[in-house]
């Protein structure tokens, strides 16, 4: 088998959650690798994140440069195109990092490019088989990849449960001097963190989530009402937000807040993964979908297959003569 | 500014259930639309063009059928659209579609190409490898553009709701994130405006392109399994207010 590499995104000195996610998919696809650890980056920060990535990989390759103190996948591309040995599977967090990075990366090296993968069995010969998911998550499918050229392959994050490490001690590589002389046509500017709402949904114990399934702008009321009703927080999921329905500080999921609510009520809410990453802590979760195969009744503790345009108005009508 | 927006035909995956039978999606009843992200790049793309000048080129990879899909970008105020199409594109992976569309972008004079940020039936990498094939800067999830000269400033979303502010050089490719504008209505004048436009059809031999054999295949699609721990609450909508009234009650959920 080619040699396993795996990108260790880190910030602040410490590697992401990712970095065993991906030790985790190296157990189950490739078994038997000893994946190596990439870690670029500039400085202390970078030094702590190497120390991090050797408690868990045997060996850690270390790119040290100035250029490279933000992750900018225009420069981290030419990199490994140049520090890969041909025919490398090289793993990724299917983050936005990793979608910026991987597609390209796979082309340069000319290796197969297998992204989102949720699942799958270990490598028979020079191929992987692999599941991943479409359509919001609502069907699923086997694919197998040919990665008798290299593969670069991206995983959903939570896919592959972080295991604790395995070895301890690794020895860690410098490479910086390979990583001189990078240049980009895309460079990094700033960070610009979402405006403060009035309120932070972060911090609340009863959630009443809203989705697509509300259908019409004048319907938000409806949920206002419920929300109000059960002394709970308003938030939503990204095409609320999109329609400008309601404001960017209440949406939840990847691109928006993680939430750690006790109970979380979705309504309307079809469950992509993006929307299901943002909700942490296995609250108590209801769901209400007018679709029986809406792929959050597969995370929800208690499923309402309905129209929400009709439950929620009785729902709030029973609580306020309930109270 | 010349910009080639690249546009897919896909099941519309809000308006049907998606089932599967038999290892395949059941197609019989599917209504197509164009791809979501794709309406936005497509709108991000005019807008630009409404204040720098230009025109917008709509491309897409398919049969006959995917004419539809450049009609409805043409009538949303897209100056032109542009089909390739060939049998020997027909199960192209990734790449496959990434170098047909590479060698459409060749043969213009394009100076920005705009992607969705992925498709509901792909996976988020055609924009990325479009960008490796022409050796271009690309610019994934991006929620900005603004035109500066001879470069743009683009932020891309990133998590936590952050916004990540870079400077790209020209030309580039961009994959666009919904979110990005509101992305203007199609009316029934618009269509009947561009009905009979021609659009012209590359195949091929054309485009002097021979996609490599697909390195990735889909074997089959399934369903994946319910939750096991759902449980599932039935009854008349009254019924169901009343049981969820007492579990939520019983969770802390009203206060």
């Amino acid at each position: 088998m080619a040699t396993v590499f795996a990108y260790i995104a880190h910030a602040g000195g410490r590697a992401d959650d990712s970095a065993l996610e991906l030790l985790a998919a190296v157990r189950t696809l490739f078994p038997g690798a000893d994946p190596v650890a990439l870690v670029a980056g500039s400085g202390p920060s970078l030094e702590a994140a190497c120390q991090e990535a050797a408690a868990s990989f045997a060996e850690v390759w270390k790119f040290d440069q100035e250029a490279l103190a933000y992750p900018n996948a225009e420069l981290l591309r030419p990199l490994l195109a140049r520090v890969l040995p041909p025919g490398a599977l090289v793993l990724l967090p299917h983050s936005t990092l990793g979608m910026d990075l991987g597609p390209g990366l796979a082309v340069k090296l000319g290796a197969a490019y297998l992204p989102d993968v949720v699942g799958g069995s270990p490598l028979e010969g020079t191929s992987l088989q692999a599941v991943r998911q479409e359509f919001s998550g609502q069907v699923s499918a086997h694919v197998a990849c040919d990665v008798s050229g290299g593969a670069v392959v991206t995983l959903r994050s939570g896919a592959f449960k972080a295991e604790p490490s395995r070895s301890a001690g690794g020895r860690v590589v410098d490479r910086s001097a390979d990583a001189g002389g990078l240049s980009a046509r895309r460079r990094f500017v700033k960070l610009v963190q979402a405006e403060a709402g009035d309120i932070d949904i972060t911090r609340e114990d009863v959630l009443v989530s809203v989705g697509r399934g509300i259908g019409d702008k004048e319907n938000i009321a409806l949920v206002e009402e419920l929300a109000e009703a059960m002394g709970a927080a308003l938030c939503c999921s990204r095409p609320i937000v999109d329609a400008k329905w309601l404001e960017k500080p209440r949406q939840v999921g990847t691109s928006g807040q993680t939430v750690k609510p006790k109970v979380y009520l979705a309504l309307g809410i079809s469950g992509s993964f993006q929307h299901l990453g943002g909700i942490k802590g296995s609250p108590f979760l209801v769901a209400v979908n007018k679709n029986p195969k809406a792929p959050i009744f597969q995370a929800a503790s208690v499923g309402i297959v309905a129209d929400l345009l009709e439950l929620v108005p009785a729902l709030t009508e029973a609580i306020q003569k309930g109270k | 500014m010349e910009i080639l927006v690249c546009v897919k035909r896909v099941p519309d995956a809000a308006e049907n259930e998606i089932a599967v039978e038999g290892g395949a999606i059941r197609g019989d009843d599917l209504v197509y639309s164009v791809n979501e992200w794709d309406n936005y790049a497509v709108e991000e793309a005019i807008q630009i063009v409404e204040r720098e000048g230009g025109s917008v080129t709509v491309v897409t990879v398919g049969d006959g059928d995917a004419e539809e899909v450049l009609r409805r970008e043409m009538a949303m105020g897209a100056n032109q659209g542009l089909l390739l199409s060939d049998p020997a594109f027909a199960g192209a992976d990734g790449l496959g579609l990434a170098t047909i569309l590479a060698a459409a972008v060749r043969k213009g004079a394009y100076d920005l190409v705009l992607t969705g940020a992925l498709a509901d039936d792909g996976a988020a990498q055609v924009g990325g490898m479009l960008a490796a094939l022409l050796d271009w800067p690309f610019a994934s999830l991006v929620n900005l553009v603004e035109v500066d000269g001879s470069r743009l400033r683009v932020g891309r979303e990133i998590e936590g709701g952050t916004q990540e502010v870079s400077d790209i050089d020209l030309p580039c490719v961009l994959s666009i994130q919904t979110g990005i504008n509101e992305p203007r209505y199609v009316g029934l004048r618009g269509i009947r405006k561009v009905a009979s436009v021609e659009i012209p059809v590359l195949d091929a031999a054309a485009l002097g392109v021979t996609p490599a054999a697909a390195k990735v295949r889909r074997l089959d699609y399934f369903v994946p399994p319910a939750g096991a721990g759902a449980d599932m609450l039935t009854g008349t909508t009254a019924e169901l207010a009343g049981q969820l009234l007492g579990l939520l009650k019983a969770k802390g959920g009203i206060k």
